[in-house]
């Protein structure tokens, strides 16, 4: 602590940064329950968001030249404390979640006056901050327990902002079947830490890693194991329990779709990724438990199966919500083949995925703002009204399919190489297989929108002249575009991060 | 026999658990699923509590006179998920509320027949709309 | 209705109106004997809680919601969040990590003491004011 004292000013924040980036939001929400202004909401929420991403991009920074950072919450050291731990895989999750929370908080201003009566929308801004805390905390702690805790924080605000949707009564079954399926999912990996916690007596990351290789013959560490894995493949909406996932991404307010389908199943495909490698171990998890003949066919029916529903879908975010489940099934292949390739490749297509489709489903909520309705009927030849959101949604669906130039591309070609490397040839072509199926229900999109016969003045004709979208919302969609179209030509730094990220977590923590 | 009897408070869990899981899966009254939801949540409090206790132990209050107590850390980590099931079972209640008001039904089954319904309705309205409109043209 | 429920439970009410108080003062040992024995913020802001509710089922909500509105409550829950977390901020600016409560006295062990103790007067009012704000949102409830 001695050693704390002596620091100057500037070395400090540094050294506090890991708390300040779940203290923040922490202590924003409640503010905005006093200030009980939607506008002081809305602008807390915008820059909070954007200085955690600030945050954790210098958190970035410091673990890409150095080593991982640990902080010991109230100075209790590691076994007996609580610590979070930041390498380079969580930085990135971090940054992502936040920069993502910062940009579709800001969009958020006109579309949720929309749909959200307006004395509700400081408590939105409130169960939006706290969702974030949760998030981010779920990414930084290293305590199995306080995974958890997080976990339900984030949950509970989750279930808060669906429920806060327009259509009724469909928003609150939407939410119920969360809840429902979420705590399940999450009591399940309460009762996992708990076998692992009777298995070891330990609740820190790091010493459970410690310590399970010397009791990984008992029965309590096999059945925390499979707790824990299924637990978290309801979380992160794998394809047997994905149910939960297109109504709660249809039917929730549009900023919370764009928010959620770029957070809160990657930050649970991160915990599973920290789980599976690191506390139980790359050896024990895929070679003892053999997880890859699990999670593998249950990835590749995922993504084609998902990819097929998504085809039939006739409402644009109940079809994105489909093609994001079988976008999962991607990352978890990666994930499921152990090897340093697989794993940066699915921490690319978290990113990547993770951009595109809240760009995406924010393209779909600024159709939804002046059209009223997202039926794939109602999007007849909308480029000539709303050219700057249809290009939008044209450009993050190309990026969705993969083809060059674009993020997706990067991520498609990192896991092709990665499942060459091991001589899954039958998963590449998969993987293609899928891809034009992506290619089907993005152009049918894109051809309902453009080429469409239907003229303008019928348009007008009906009595409605459909404008483009508020420029706030239209400049923030594309923001996350460019991010993402950034992140696809400039590929190469990114992928070596990547690539040193999946190293330290398949090395375990240090 | 003694060995199964020894580990009764396995047995309750096991029990309640399932239990929990099953009114989960069966029951179409929501309010019977979110019982079920508690139940489910309370068999693995009660797993955690008595993972804690320490066969002799006392209650973890520091005493002279004491060299064995209990385990505090379970007690204190289920304290903590006691309080999220509480907020888990009150939204719930506070949804369900609100979808007997929206749909007069508490039982799944009515309820997706009345979401069913109101999609089928906005279905059609959009078809007829864009069919007027090619009609048009 | 009124006048009818309140003379049918005079009993109710007189017995009440002798406990309540005597539940507050327990509520208020709970809090804060928390960093000696048994008992904390949680334990407590539950019993103060039942204080208000058996308040309310005995009265009538809308008499409980004149001694404590709900916009207060809300306050209430908000402030103390605040001051769990503005508790481990001005550990931050003492010198310490987050939480880390030694710092906040002149020796670590009051430090320590002051440290649980405010982190559970926040825990203790937040939890008071979200059960009474539960209970009031479903007992308002009109047919």
């Amino acid at each position: 602590m001695s050693a704390v004292v002596e620091m100057s000013v500037m070395e400090q924040v540094i050294h506090h940064l890991p708390a300040l980036i779940i203290v923040l939001p922490l202590m924003i929400a409640p503010l905005c329950v006093i200030f009980r202004n939607r506008i002081v909401a809305w602008s807390l929420t915008a820059v909070t968001s954007g200085i955690c991403a600030v945050i954790a991009a210098c958190l970035l920074i410091l673990v890409k030249n150095g080593a991982p950072i640990h902080y010991a919450l109230g100075g209790w050291s590691s076994p007996s404390g609580i610590e979070y731990y930041i390498d380079i895989s969580n930085a990135l999750i971090l940054l992502l979640v936040s920069s993502i929370s910062t940009v579709v908080s800001v969009y958020s201003l006109h579309s949720v006056d929309q749909e959200i009566p307006r004395e509700k929308h400081y408590l939105f801004y409130t169960a939006w901050l706290l969702c974030l805390t949760g998030a981010l905390g779920i990414a930084i702690t290293c305590d199995a327990f306080n995974v958890f805790v997080f976990l339900e924080i984030s949950s509970l605000s989750t279930y808060l902002l669906i429920a806060l949707g327009n259509e009724r009564p469909h928003s609150f079954m939407a939410s119920f079947r969360y809840l429902i399926m979420g705590s399940v999912g999450a009591s399940f990996i309460l009762l996992g830490i708990g076998f692992l916690y009777a298995a070891t007596g330990t609740l820190n990351m790091q010493d459970l890693s410690e310590r399970i290789p010397l009791v990984a013959e008992s029965r309590t560490v096999i059945v925390a194991f499979a707790f824990i894995t299924v637990g978290l493949l309801i979380k992160i909406a794998m394809f047997p329990v994905h149910n939960w996932l297109p109504n709660a991404y249809q039917y929730a307010p549009s900023a919370v779709s764009s928010f959620l389908a770029g957070t809160a199943t990657k930050v649970s495909i991160y915990v599973l990724m920290r789980f599976m490698f690191d506390v139980f171990g790359t050896n024990y998890s895929f070679s003892q438990m053999l997880l890859s003949n699990v999670l593998m066919p249950l990835a590749v029916i995922g993504f084609i199966l998902m990819s097929v529903v998504a085809i039939f879908q006739t409402d644009l975010r109940r079809l994105l919500a489909y093609s994001s489940i079988a976008q999962i099934g991607y990352i978890i292949a990666g994930v499921s083949m152990a090897t340093q390739a697989g794993l940066s490749a699915a921490m690319i297509h978290i990113v990547n995925h993770g951009l595109i489709k809240s760009a995406l489903f924010m393209a779909t909520g600024c159709m939804l703002y002046r059209l009223g309705s997202v039926h794939i009927q109602s999007l007849r030849q909308l480029i000539s009204s709303m050219p700057i959101t249809v290009s939008a949604f044209a450009f993050g669906g190309i990026s969705l399919i993969g083809l060059p130039l674009t993020a997706g591309f990067i991520s498609k070609w990192n896991l092709i190489t990665a499942a060459l490397e091991k001589d899954w040839w039958w998963l590449a072509a998969l993987i293609l297989v899928s891809s034009i199926l992506a290619v089907v229900y993005i152009g049918k999109v894109i051809q309902m929108t453009c080429f469409s016969p239907i003229t303008t003045e019928n348009n007008q004709s009906s009595g409605q002249v459909i404008s483009e979208a508020p420029t706030l919302m239209w400049v923030s969609t594309w923001i996350l575009l460019l991010a993402s179209l950034y992140l696809g030509i400039n590929s190469e730094d990114f992928v070596a991060l990547t690539q040193q990220g999946a190293n330290q977590v398949l090395g375990g923590f240090k | 026999m003694t060995t199964l009897l020894a580990l009764f408070n396995y047995w309750i869990v096991i029990i309640l658990m399932m239990t929990g899981l099953y009114i989960m899966i069966t029951r179409h009254n929501l309010i019977k699923k979110l019982i079920g939801l508690s139940i489910f949540q309370t068999a693995i409090f009660y797993f955690y509590i008595s993972l804690g206790k320490v066969t002799g132990g006392s209650a973890p209050i520091i005493d002279p006179d004491v060299t064995t107590y209990s385990n505090p850390l379970p007690h204190v980590l289920i304290l903590t998920a006691i309080v999220v099931g509480v907020a888990t079972t009150a939204v719930g209640l506070a949804l369900i509320v609100r979808i007997y008001d929206n749909t007069g039904s508490i039982e799944e089954d009515d309820i997706r027949e009345h979401e069913l319904s109101l999609i089928k309705d906005s279905e059609q309205r959009i078809n007829k709309s864009s069919m007027n409109k090619t009609d048009q043209g | 209705m009124m006048q009818k429920h309140q003379q049918r439970h005079e009993v109710l009410q007189v017995i009440s109106k002798l406990l309540i108080p005597f539940i507050l003062l327990f509520a208020l040992y709970v809090q804060f004997h928390g960093d000696f024995g048994p008992g904390g913020g949680f334990q407590a802001g539950v019993i103060f809680a039942s204080a208000f509710i058996l308040h309310g089922l005995i009265f009538g909500v809308t008499k409980t919601r004149k001694v404590l509105p709900a916009q207060a409550l809300k306050t209430g829950m908000a402030l103390g969040v605040l001051l769990y977390a503005g508790t481990g901020v001005a550990s931050l600016f003492l010198g310490g990590n987050f939480l880390d409560y030694s710092v906040l006295a002149h020796d670590p062990l009051h430090g320590q003491h002051w440290g649980i103790f405010t982190i559970e007067l926040g825990v203790g009012l937040t939890v008071t004011c979200v059960m009474i704000i539960m209970f009031y949102s479903f007992s308002l409830r009109v047919r």
